[in-house]
């Protein structure tokens, strides 16, 4: 804020504030001349309408004293007088790094343990478990839901099926920097009769019925030719780059037939962002347990419910 | 002072009644969106009927339809009333104009909004062809207004046209300010302003559309009907100077406390606190002063349910305008802020406030303009009232409850500084209280049907007695 503007705000504020004290100072008593408070002010509108000129309430004027004088005094600690700081030098900013600096010191012991225990360990902690539920449904339950059982296109972590592997290093690695799925869409490649072969032949490598069986021989020798590269020559996909496993009955994007030409045609993008930054890992390190036991319910920790 | 002026009443019976039906739809589609937070599937997969869509409508409706359509009819009747003046600018249609304009805006948006074609500023959403309508159909009202005063046979501006006239004015200034917009199509245009400047151009125009339009113009309406309807004179025009005066001043600082803790420079959010804590006195003038006017004819309260929309009407004022100033306070905000509490405070104004002296006022007026001494049912007035404070009470009070829980609830941590609940878990314990708002909300909208239904009978029946001069004085 250049000089000029702060000498701007901090007149007219003021002035403004002062203009209100002189206002009631100098309207609080009847000067003379003025009609009595038993006695209207004479004028007369629309037949009956008049008006008394009684004096302020005094408890309103000392309401107004009051706020005036708050009002400054506040403007003396605080920040607002242009670019005057106030005497207190307080800034939102500073109140906002002090109180996270405070809870940071006060439970970085706490999380320093954990993060020395190994996760498979920290799973049957129920205290950790805690912590690590909470620190779920606020980060991570928009997505992947309260239950952490997804949605399409939000992978379920709770049926031990995994895009890039479920060991404890691998979800620490996914929560602290992110995932980016992508499917190419194979259409201009394969053509429409050349998608709709494709998927009748994933269709049925979970053992499903494929609906259009006489496709399936030509979708296999298309699946050979341009899917084995990600998914594999069985199907079964590769946690090295997040390619799904097509032989089980887990379907991300859905597994209708529809779904699955739609998916072959266009593509997918999805993402798993970093949480490192927002975080911290030592908190990563507590969420990752926490959805390593969802995997693991042997352990002490169980999947959070909605009644929680 | 013989010559009977030419009264302009046909145009104040237009926007009384636009001002019933207007009231109806607004109030029904907030009922409708207060149902859609309790089950989502009632916007039934339909984009026009999606909430996003509808609560802009919903809160253009009641303020600028129902509200504005009130000030309006009560503004063109109190100026000529009390300055013994038929209205400006008639032989041009002037008065006329303004209706058929405010109507066509309104109408505009009726059909903009549901479409999704919006500006994106709260209370300011209507596309730019729309609001370039609202300005010269305000310039012409302030053309009439003033005009009016300026031929007036009375020496004294009355109380209520300094009210009347600020609002005017002070509205004419936010609405052009706030939306100058570079257009890039015929509905869709940039601010001129942006970042932190343009949130702050929005709020000093949002909070001054509730100190303008929903505060001073309605004050103007209570300096009239209060009086009128109590047979009593004002209680003090000394009060009514000053806390005119320092209402006016101080209102223009206060919209940086819709931005606390935010990226608003910490100067201009410490000025909206300093000065929302000035303003409760001011705002607490016109209370004072009308509650007062009163006194020495409470057993009115008891026979006249008019008056009794009247006086709670300034009650719910006085507790708006306390609450106000309380919320603006910072650490009260940390918690109010973006909760329900705020929803509830602003029904307290617009429900309490700004539609019961509304509907006082109407149900005073309404019979006069149709040559009648008072309305078909007066029962019916009082069944309304009952109803209509019900349903506000209901509303309020839920919403100040969810309000401090969802505070509550989203501050709550733990020893390990995680936080207590996760949104979803807030928003679980929230349903109870959305479905007590949605009852009074429908308590509210029946009374508004009570109404139509009384003005319609009122109006239909038989004329008892002849149009009467007015009194001069």
């Amino acid at each position: 804020m250049s000089n000029f503007w702060s000498v701007f705000i901090t007149v007219l504020a003021l002035a403004n504030i002062v203009g209100c004290f002189l206002l009631i100072r100098w309207t609080a008593k009847p000067r003379p001349g003025e009609a009595s408070a038993d006695e209207t002010t004479g004028h007369v509108w629309d037949g009956d309408l008049m008006e008394y000129n009684k004096p302020m309430p005094r408890w309103w004027l000392w309401l107004f004293y009051l706020t005036i004088i708050f009002a400054l005094g506040y403007l003396v600690l605080y920040p607002g007088l242009g670019k005057f700081q106030g005497l207190l030098g307080w800034s939102q900013y500073d109140a906002y790094e002090e109180q996270v600096a405070e809870v940071e010191q006060r439970v970085a012991p706490l999380f320093a343990e954990y993060a020395a225990t190994p996760i498979p360990a920290l799973a049957e902690n129920s205290d950790a478990m805690d912590t690590g539920r909470r620190l779920f449904a606020n980060n991570c339950a928009v997505c992947h839901g309260s239950d952490a059982r997804g949605a399409t296109g939000y992978p379920n972590l709770t049926d031990n099926d995994w895009l890039y592997g479920g060991a404890p290093e691998t979800i620490t690695q996914t929560i602290l920097n992110g995932r980016s799925g992508m499917m190419p869409g194979w259409k201009p490649v394969l053509g429409e009769d050349g998608v709709k072969e494709v998927a009748a032949y994933v269709y049925q490598l979970n053992g499903r019925t494929s609906p259009n069986p006489e496709l399936v021989e030509a979708g296999k020798e298309r699946f050979a030719a341009t899917c084995v590269g990600c998914h594999g020559m069985d199907g079964t996909g590769n946690q090295a780059i997040g390619a799904p496993n097509l032989t089980d009955d887990v379907w991300l994007h859905g597994g209708s037939i529809e779904q699955i030409r739609d998916i072959v045609a266009n593509g997918r993008t999805n993402q798993m962002p970093a949480h490192a930054d927002l975080l911290g890992e030592d908190r990563v390190h507590v969420l990752a347990a926490y959805v390593y036991s969802l995997s693991h319910p042997d352990g002490a920790a169980s999947a959070p419910s909605d009644s929680e | 002072m013989d010559a009977t002026p030419r009264y302009n009443e046909k145009v104040v019976r237009q926007f009384a009644l636009v001002t019933v039906f207007w009231g109806i739809i607004g109030m029904a589609v907030g009922v409708l969106i207060a149902a859609q937070l309790l089950f989502p599937s009632l916007n039934f997969d339909i984009p026009w009927l999606t909430y996003s869509r509808l609560r802009p409508l919903h809160t253009n409706a009641v303020i600028f339809a129902f509200g504005g359509s009130g000030l309006f009819a009560t503004s063109y009747y109190v100026v000529q009333r009390t300055c013994h003046a038929g209205l400006f600018g008639d032989r041009f249609k002037l008065a006329a104009f303004t209706f058929w304009g405010w109507q066509a805006a309104i109408v505009g948006a009726v059909i903009s909004l549901p479409l999704g074609l919006t500006q994106g500023k709260e209370y300011a959403e209507l596309i730019w062809p729309i609001d370039i309508l609202i300005a010269v159909v305000w310039v012409v009202y302030a053309i009439v207004f003033f005009g009016t005063i300026v031929k007036r046979k009375t020496k004294h501006i009355y109380v209520a046209n300094w009210f009347f006239g600020g609002y005017v004015l002070a509205v004419a200034l936010l609405h052009i300010v706030n939306s100058i917009q570079i257009p890039t199509s015929w509905t869709h245009s940039y601010p001129v302003y942006s970042g932190a400047v343009d949130a702050m151009v929005q709020w000093w125009y949002g909070h001054n559309a509730v100190g303008f339009f929903l505060t001073a113009g309605f004050l103007g309406m209570m300096y009239y009907f209060v009086p009128k309807q109590a047979g009593r004179p004002i209680y003090s025009y000394r009060l009514s100077v000053v806390h005119f005066w320092a209402l006016i001043s101080v209102y223009m600082w206060a919209g940086p406390h819709h931005l606390h803790y935010t990226s608003l420079p910490e100067w201009a959010q410490s000025l909206g606190m300093a000065f929302s804590l000035i303003l409760l006195a001011p705002s607490w003038g016109g209370m004072i002063n009308g509650i007062l006017t009163l006194s020495g004819a409470w057993h009115k309260l008891r026979d006249d349910p008019i008056i009794r929309f009247l006086i709670v009407s300034l009650s719910f004022y006085g507790m708006a305008t306390f609450e106000g100033p309380m919320m603006s306070i910072k650490t009260v905000n940390a918690l109010s802020h973006y909760t329900d509490w705020t929803i509830g405070h602003v029904h307290a104004g617009a429900l309490g406030w700004v539609a019961f002296i509304t509907i006082g006022s109407l149900y005073a007026l309404i019979p006069r303009l149709y040559g009648k001494t008072q309305m078909y049912s007066v029962k019916a007035i009082s069944l309304h009232f009952w109803v209509a404070t019900i349903g506000v009470v209901l509303y309020i009070a839920a919403m100040w409850i969810s309000g401090v829980m969802q505070g509550l609830m989203w501050g709550a941590s733990n020893p390990d500084g995680t936080l207590t609940y996760s949104f979803i878990q807030a928003l679980q314990a929230t349903y109870p209280y959305y479905a007590v708002r949605l009852l009074g909300g429908l308590l509210f909208l029946a009374g508004m049907v009570i109404m139509a239904w009384n003005t319609w009978r009122t109006i239909s029946g038989p004329h008892s007695v002849a149009q009467t001069a007015p009194a001069t004085a």
